[in-house]
């Protein structure tokens, strides 16, 4: 895939960093060793032992005794909810929020008001984010007009005008038909389509995992198989026309097995799955609050174990938060009438952190690798931290502890999944696209 | 143990549930007088809020606590500032400006009464919540039926009918089971939730073994959900699970939450037959929401932290 390009407001002058003595952890560039990191120029531009690098004139320095520098993350799943809901977020504020979770670039869905199913759309966004956007930020458009399901839009010309790829997200490609037209007219358009895997004829007015659960609070069940049937469908459509998909938010075990099946079979196919997945089950939604109600739903505990399985396996390629920010007054509702989808960005890494590495069900290079790879499957390169590469560096606190929404969001909403909770490792730093997008508020730097 | 609200069964141990029915017989003694009242709430409001139509559980209420002496608001869902878009909290908020003793809600969607309970400082009575509970129902059929049968340990109950779209079957299991009883659910197959033997029951898919019951419970059959292909029609559905003379076995009991569809669910003999003890449900419907508003109004001083874990003894009702 070529000429994909993300935008960012860059910064009034790009400025030098030293990060002197972290860990540095990269996988990618086999990297797991105290060392000096200098960032010059927007690009990583020299590792070095501890202590050995000077800092240039005007750099800034970085005590990094007691963190770990990794490459920053990519976030595939977003909502920005702009336009049309900027009272929810905003392309400032949920940015904002991406740098504070560590993360240098992402990827917006095109579920918005009006839907991202024109160039002009497109173009429109694509220029707001070039003045307001703290990260790099990617723009998919819709693969049907009005997410209607029904007619393609002009993806040959959203790809031109700048779409990074395709997705109805929010909602599925019902008809297999129009999937197969999406998938023969990707030929021209070249961008990979992110799906929205769900039945509906099975999912109905689901609002929670069918089960137990569901059967004790009076609640209408979305089964497993509302899911795992739709990829297995649509894996067995893109292996037919040879093209390229993209499983969003994994959420059951079943859709595992059908994922890993698909790429047995050398279907072309990714898939992402997100922190409220791999952490919480439905369990969670005997509380009644709207919080932990989103879409694909929390599955039971057997799901999510099988989720952290194949995060671990690389059967699910990468993380992504599926990000979607509410007003308050939508998720102060009864579980039923509230809409689906909670916020993640500000959290994914101390929540994966805290309940998959520091148990030693993920190790910490494994976690990287798959915060770090949801661009791959859209044709962007993966950031890292070698000399050359673009600056891309996340500075964590492995053994700091905080409360989720204690000092509020970066977001304009705070419909948390694990608000309140306890959670060890914070980002403390981050460095997108070349320059600092991101200090926390107490981590204190020093220039030179 | 609750301390303020009844918003589920589940909230409630087997002392709370005997507490509450035994609290209920003295106030059946209360309504066998010519003046019913007792001024146990005298000077304080207690708020009806329905979403959702009603009338026995509405007027039941209503009743209930105008004979405990309280002031009643009744606000429905039609006609009230709800109809003009007001939120739920915002609706809470302005009726917590009235100071109320307790809010009992009826609402269309499950948690409802639960979020009621977070925003106001009331007592909180769940009336039911979409599909998920209808404790009040299950403590007066609880009620009815340990007048009728003294214990009901070892009383084995079947709970026929529309499982799936029940608040009164889901909070039946929970009280009937947790007064020593074996519940059975049984239902067409797509009436019945997957997973629904976490509740504490057993399920059949056919009125096979029915005769082992000593209780039939039968659920309305709502005719909305013809149009889900739930069942394929009311017809094939009363020939396989409506309860009628044949089926209804000597010594067995029939309990129906009202409103029953005669001809649906029960055959109209079964109805009107010493059997049945719908009518006498109807009558428990009244002191038992007397019981249950005394045992969380009056239950204790700011000190006791849980309202049921007070003696009984104390503040036995006085007749007015």
């Amino acid at each position: 895939m070529s000429g994909v390009r993300l935008d960012h407001a860059g910064p009034a002058q790009p400025g030098d960093v030293l990060i002197r003595s972290a860990h540095a952890l990269d996988p990618r560039a086999a990297l797991d060793a105290p060392a000096d990191l200098l960032i010059r120029d927007g690009e990583v531009a020299e590792l070095g032992a501890p202590g050995a690098l000077e800092a240039p004139d005007g750099a800034e320095l970085v005590d990094g005794e007691g963190l770990i520098a990794v490459p920053a993350f990519v976030d595939p799943h977003v909502h920005l909810r702009t336009p049309g809901r900027e009272d929810e977020e905003d392309i400032d504020s949920g940015t904002r929020a991406a740098a504070a979770g560590g993360f240098c670039a992402i990827l917006a869905m095109p579920n918005t008001s009006p839907v991202v199913d024109t160039a002009p759309v497109l173009q429109s966004l694509r220029e707001r984010a070039r003045a307001e956007a703290r990260i790099p930020t990617g723009f998919l458009a819709a693969i049907t007009r009005g997410q209607r399901g029904e007619e393609l839009t002009e993806m040959a010309e959203l790809a031109d005008a700048g779409a990074v790829g395709f997705t109805d997200d929010g909602l599925p490609v019902v008809r297999a038909g129009v999937l197969r037209q999406a998938l023969q007219y990707q030929r021209l358009a070249d961008r990979v389509l992110a799906l929205h895997e769900e039945d509906p004829s099975l999912s109905g007015a689901g609002v929670m995992h069918e089960g137990e659960v569901s059967a004790l609070l009076g609640l209408t069940g979305i089964p497993s198989v509302s899911e795992s049937t739709t990829i297995a469908r649509d894996a067995a459509i893109a292996r037919y026309e040879g093209g390229r998909i993209h499983v969003q938010h994994v959420s059951a075990a079943e859709s595992v097995d059908a994922v890993e099946r698909a790429k047995g079979d050398g279907v072309r196919i990714t898939a992402e799955v997100t922190p409220h997945h791999l952490c919480l089950s439905d369990d969670s939604v005997r509380s009644l609050d709207a919080n932990v109600k989103m879409n694909p739903p929390l599955r039971s505990e057997e799901d999510r174990r099988a989720l952290v399985d194949a995060l671990r396996s690389g059967t699910l390629d990468c993380v992504a938060t599926d990000h979607a920010p509410h007003a308050r007054e939508e998720k102060e509702q009864p579980f039923e009438v509230a809409p689906m989808g909670v916020t993640g960005l500000e959290t994914a890494f101390a929540v994966l952190h805290t309940r998959l590495v520091l148990p030693g069900l993920v190790d910490l290079p494994t976690l990287v690798m798959r915060m770090t790879a949801g661009g791959e499957a859209f044709g962007l390169p993966a950031p890292k931290l070698a000399p050359g590469c673009e600056a891309n560096v996340c500075l964590i606190d492995p053994e700091a502890e905080w409360e989720v929404g204690e000092a509020g969001y970066e977001s304009r909403s705070a419909n948390c999944a694990f608000a309140g909770q306890r959670l060890t490792g914070r980002v403390r730093m981050t460095v997108a696209g070349g320059h600092v997008a991101y200090r926390e508020r107490s981590f204190a730097i020093g220039a030179v | 143990m609750i301390s303020k609200d009844l918003v589920s069964v589940d909230d409630l141990g087997r002392a709370d549930i005997e507490r509450i029915l035994d609290r209920a017989e003295s106030f059946a003694e209360v309504s066998g007088r010519e003046i019913k009242k007792v001024p146990t709430l005298r000077g304080r409001t207690i708020v009806n809020l329905f979403y959702e139509a009603s009338t026995r559980t509405s007027s039941s209420f209503e009743l209930a606590a105008k004979r405990l002496s309280a002031d009643v608001v009744n606000i429905k869902s039609v006609g009230s500032s709800v109809d003009k878009g007001e939120s739920l909290k915002d609706t809470v908020q302005t009726l917590s400006a009235y100071d109320p003793a307790a809010i009992v809600i009826r609402s269309p969607h499950a948690g409802a009464a639960g979020l009621v309970a977070r925003w106001s400082a009331a007592s909180v009575i769940n009336a039911g919540d979409g599909k998920h509970e209808h404790p009040t129902q299950a403590l007066l059929d609880v009620y009815t039926l340990r007048r009728r049968l003294g214990a009901l340990e070892g009383v084995k109950i079947w709970i026929v009918g529309d499982v799936l779209h029940s608040r009164v079957a889901r909070s039946g299991v929970l009280a009937f089971s947790r007064m020593g009883c074996s519940v059975t659910v049984c239902g067409p197959p797509t009436l019945i939730p997957r997973g629904v033997e976490a509740l504490g029951c057993d399920v059949r898919w056919s009125l096979d073994g029915i005769e082992e019951a000593n209780v039939i419970y039968a659920l309305r059959m709502q005719n909305e959900r013809m149009t889900g292909s739930f069942v394929p029609s009311l017809r094939e559905y009363a020939a396989r699970y409506q309860i009628d003379g044949r089926r209804l076995a000597p010594g067995q009991l029939l309990m129906h939450p009202g409103p029953v569809n005669r001809g649906v669910e029960l055959a109209g003999e079964v109805v009107d037959s010493p059997q049945a003890l719908i009518v006498q449900q109807v009558e428990s419907g009244v002191v038992v929401r007397m019981a249950v508003l005394y045992e969380l109004l009056t239950g204790g001083g700011p000190d006791t932290g849980s309202r049921f874990a007070r003696d009984t003894a104390a503040g036995e009702p006085q007749p007015a």
